[in-house]
């Protein structure tokens, strides 16, 4: 144990984390020499608590600067396991954390990183039911998780429990920056009312995402957290920060808080929790997706035998030509969003078997052509995916 | 009133691709309006079936939310910048 020397001229009673030991002088010495911090800003960052929920692309900048700050307490939250695709980015995790559960390969490496802080693991899925009790610990938190139910979830949360949150969200090569639930300021609420439709917006799963950009996000996300911790700078508060990768350019709107807001307006509608999955309308894959359940679908394995045997079949693949360079089964491409207008490149007589990644995209062009008037149209269940899974483990799964 | 329409990246595939386009109007309705004919795979994601812009989806005049100026009747400046701002999301939503 290292032996504390005290060097403020706090009194003794004070708080008994109000010092720093030897080691903590030498570990923070470059934050110390720094007026801004001091030792001032530094005591402040060692007894501050803050809640980071996720682990993945933003949170593992995010996790890794406030642990190497000496933010004294951090919790995690998150319920996921660390699995290949997450490698790209998720830079809390190597190659031998696949398979772990994601909390405690993040706690380790915090812990190694940085002994003399504080880690609170929960491991769980934040819901209305848990969230207030998780939240209600920390002096603030910052939302990691990039998706709809748990942003308007611990937007709610923060505005209830009076907690600031600092956000971050990305796509492909954007993103978005702000400091919502701060005293005065704007919730996301006021900037969204209400989330998109599901199947309007791709995720990362769908739409990619540079594996550096969640680094830039959630790095700008911790320099926002310690600032709010010592109170010097000036905050992203009201200020919505938009970030493009590939301009490799930064702009900055105005953000406002509207007095009309259903959460934190003069007249709140929602004053406590609701059930966020229903508000977003990701209510199971059939609510999300109504073509995927109603088209008349072929299993891979029945494909397989089909056209062993020869059968006439015509093979659409609907996927973008960027997708079919990393496998494909040969199939003929048209994108689905060119469908409509390269329609007649089709034969409507003969037998035709779509497929795209996953059979959601799919499921839409069989529903386009079935009401275009082809009457011999299969989708093909699982996609590529499920072709590589039970038909040829060859083609790579992406 | 010569403007650019700066694209958002999500939008980027229903406007071949443009991160932003130039045109002529005198509203930001105007702007919204030739930017639609232009590109008609847009409109739906800006617009709901009432013909509502979507509540994911804000416009900006310069850094200025268009709700706190006069709405889609907000007047346009020469070399005035129209940005779309639409919600985003890249976690996984499970």
């Amino acid at each position: 144990m290292a032996t504390n020397t005290r060097i403020s001229n706090l009194p003794e009673s004070a708080n008994a984390n109000a010092t720093l030991s030897k080691e903590e002088v030498m570990r923070y010495s470059r934050h110390l020499i720094m007026p801004e911090v001091g030792m001032d800003g530094q005591l402040k960052l060692k007894q501050a608590k803050v809640l980071c929920i996720g682990t993945g692309g933003l949170g593992a900048p995010l996790g890794l600067y406030l642990a190497a700050a000496g933010v004294g307490r951090i919790g995690l939250v998150d319920f996921d396991s660390v699995d290949l695709t997450n490698l790209q980015r998720q830079i809390l995790f190597g190659t031998s954390d696949i398979g772990r559960p994601k909390i405690e390969a993040a706690a380790d490496r915090l812990r190694y990183l940085n002994p003399d802080i504080q880690i609170d693991q929960f491991e769980t899925r934040l819901t209305s039911e848990n969230a207030l009790d998780i939240l209600k610990n920390y002096d603030m938190v910052v939302d990691g998780t990039d998706n709809f139910p748990t942003r308007y979830l611990v937007n709610d949360a923060c505005v209830i429990l009076g907690k600031s949150n600092v956000y971050g969200s990305i796509f492909r090569f954007e993103g978005q920056i702000t400091i919502f639930g701060a005293p005065g300021g704007p919730c996301y609420r006021c900037l969204y009312p209400e989330p998109p439709p599901p199947g309007l917006v791709p995720s990362c799963a769908e739409g990619g995402v540079l594996g550096v950009l969640p680094g830039i996000v959630g790095a700008i996300q911790a320099a926002e957290t310690l600032k709010l911790i010592i109170g010097k700078g000036e905050p992203l508060i009201g200020r919505l920060l938009l970030f493009d990768a590939l301009a490799m350019r930064f702009r900055e709107l105005k953000l406002r808080k509207n007095p009309e807001c259903p959460v934190c307006g003069e007249h709140p509608t929602i004053t406590k929790l609701i059930d966020y999955a229903e508000f977003c309308g990701v209510r199971g894959e059939e609510a999300a997706n109504p073509a995927q359940n109603t088209v008349p679908e072929i299993a891979p394995r029945e494909l397989k035998a089909r056209l062993d045997r020869g059968d006439d079949l015509f093979v659409l693949d609907v996927r973008e030509p960027h997708e079919y360079q990393i496998c494909n089964l040969g199939g003929h491409l048209i994108p689905l969003g060119e469908l409509s207008r390269r329609v007649h490149e089709l034969d409507s007589s003969r037998e035709i078997v779509a497929h795209c990644r996953s059979g959601k995209r799919s499921a839409e062009a069989v529903e386009f052509l079935r009401s275009a008037g082809f009457r011999k149209v299969l989708n093909l269940k699982g996609g590529i995916l499920a072709w590589s899974d039970e038909v040829d483990a060859s083609v790579p799964k992406y | 009133m010569a403007v650019k329409v700066i694209i958002p990246t999500p939008l980027r595939p229903y406007t071949s691709k443009k991160e932003s386009v130039e045109l002529q109007a005198a509203t930001v309705s105007e702007a919204l309006a030739s930017l639609t004919t232009l590109f008609g795979e847009l409109k739906k994601h800006l617009y709901s079936d009432d013909g509502k812009l979507r509540s994911f989806v804000n416009v900006y005049v310069n850094d200025e939310d268009i709700r706190y100026l006069r709405g889609d009747q907000t007047p346009l400046r020469e070399g005035d910048i129209l940005s779309i701002v639409p919600s985003i999301a890249g976690g996984t939503q499970n």
